[in-house]
């Protein structure tokens, strides 16, 4: 934890911004990730996540601002540094998996052989099958191991449990953490749901519009917001004199998410707020916006 | 050894259900002085949960006195000290006999002391034990 202080970023984001066409994919994005974090991205379809990864995976270049990865502008050193798992596990079907992995360790200056061979083995994923022939889960597993076995200091998962059921969510996001327990990688997984990642995350980050509208320590948000419940008729009042993020009234009721102080009155009731509650709380309210949490990730101009 | 599980729905944070096993584990002998806690790795990728969270809660054991940990050995079962003396046990159940007769009198029904209790301990988090401001405490 203590290298935080000495490392760079993992990455460090300034006003980037993506255009396709005249549409904006991603605008005015500025965010740092501390090293050895895990953050979640998340926001609904067509919100920038795709985006924001392939660039910093060095994939696609952005329209405008700076971007600096582990420290440095990317560049084919950084890259090689870099793990990127599309969306979907894009593999060569037609290979077999001791195939690909050999792909991985020509295409690759960093290869992890031993690690690669023991999970497969671990996962009885048989190494002559063509990769066609697994089982989804199979692939996606396929593919964190080749990302994995490039001993990456940035792992960047596009949805990597879009296509996976129950049991190869679990296995999958065992084997992420695992990894993130060995320290020294920074991940980035994307979900549209928040609720998939609220166990693995300790960082979080919502886009929605291109735009980010939530960065953070996990902790420190969910300290920091408090759901309050109370008379309607006192809503007002609570907007007036505090930080409402959003509420909703259902007859006498009123049910608000507050960021910072909270009124001393008994008239409200408050309870801590769930990272999932917070989340939708925001991408319903797009006016809104948490951005940066003291640790980890602030917005702030790249170092 | 001890194998963790977490239940998402029950509202208790993950590093909360590990101290809270491990304090069960400990009160029924299934834990005993010396045992070793699985490592952070162990326990973040059988649970697929963030290490930061089983480190958490290990400094939360260390911290309440019921394990020692040890850079690069691993965590260990400490002596076990009772927090709550036998005495202190048979005090509180019979300060807790008398509010339930009272709140019996009063017409409450099981579901209404359950729900009564619960609302209570809101007032005072587990966290403050030890450190309860009374001026704050009953506020809501």
């Amino acid at each position: 934890m203590n290298q935080a202080a000495v490392n760079p970023a993992a990455v460090s984001a300034h006003r980037l911004g993506r255009r396709y066409g005249k549409l904006w994919a991603l605008r005015d994005c500025s965010l740092r990730l501390g090293p050895g974090s895990v953050v979640a991205l998340v926001g609904p379809n067509g919100a920038g996540k795709s985006t924001l990864l392939n660039i910093l995976a060095g994939l696609i270049e952005p329209s405008e601002g700076e971007v600096r990865i582990l420290g440095e502008t990317p560049n084919d050193r950084v890259r090689s540094r870099v793990a990127f798992t599309a969306q979907n596990h894009p593999l060569y079907r037609s290979l077999t998996v001791a195939q690909t992995m050999r792909a991985g360790r020509l295409l690759n200056t960093e290869w992890d052989e031993p690690m690669a061979r023991e999970r497969f083995a671990q996962l009885d994923i048989p190494l002559d099958r063509r990769v066609g022939r697994l089982s989804t889960g199979q692939q996606a597993q396929v593919s964190l191991t080749l990302a994995l076995a490039k001993r990456p200091q940035l792992l960047l998962l596009d949805e990597p449990l879009a296509a996976l059921d129950p049991v190869a969510r679990q296995v999958f996001m065992q084997t992420v953490m695992g990894a993130a327990a060995d320290g020294e990688v920074t991940i980035v997984l994307s979900s549209h749901v928040i609720t998939d990642l609220e166990r693995v995350c300790d960082h979080l980050i919502v886009l929605d519009h291109g735009r980010v509208q939530v960065a953070g320590a996990v902790d420190d948000l969910l300290a920091e917001h408090t759901v309050l419940s109370g008379p309607a008729d006192q809503a007002e009042s609570l907007r007036r004199n505090h930080v409402v993020i959003g509420a909703s009234t259902v007859g006498r009721q009123t049910i608000a998410l507050v960021r910072g102080e909270t009124p001393h009155d008994e008239a409200w009731r408050a309870e801590p707020v769930g990272l999932e509650e917070l989340v939708v709380t925001y991408l319903r309210n797009p006016h809104q916006a948490a951005l940066p949490g003291p640790r980890g990730i602030v917005k702030d101009q790249v170092a | 050894m001890i194998e963790f599980r977490l239940d998402t729905s029950s509202g208790v944070p993950p590093y909360l259900q590990i101290v809270r096993q491990v304090e069960h584990a400990i009160r029924l002998g299934l834990l005993r002085t010396g045992d070793r806690l699985p490592t952070v790795k162990e326990v973040a990728s059988s649970l697929a949960v963030n290490p930061n969270t089983v480190l958490k809660a290990y400094r939360e054991l260390d911290h309440r006195g019921l394990t020692s940990g040890k850079v690069g050995s691993g965590t260990f079962i400490e002596p076990s000290r009772s927090v709550v003396s036998p005495a202190q046990l048979k005090l509180l159940r019979r300060s807790l006999h008398n509010w339930i007769r009272g709140a019996r009198a009063a017409g409450l029904t099981d579901a209404d002391i359950d729900a009564f209790v619960a609302d209570a301990r809101k007032d005072i988090p587990e966290r403050q034990i030890g450190e309860v401001r009374r001026d704050e405490s009953g506020g809501r």
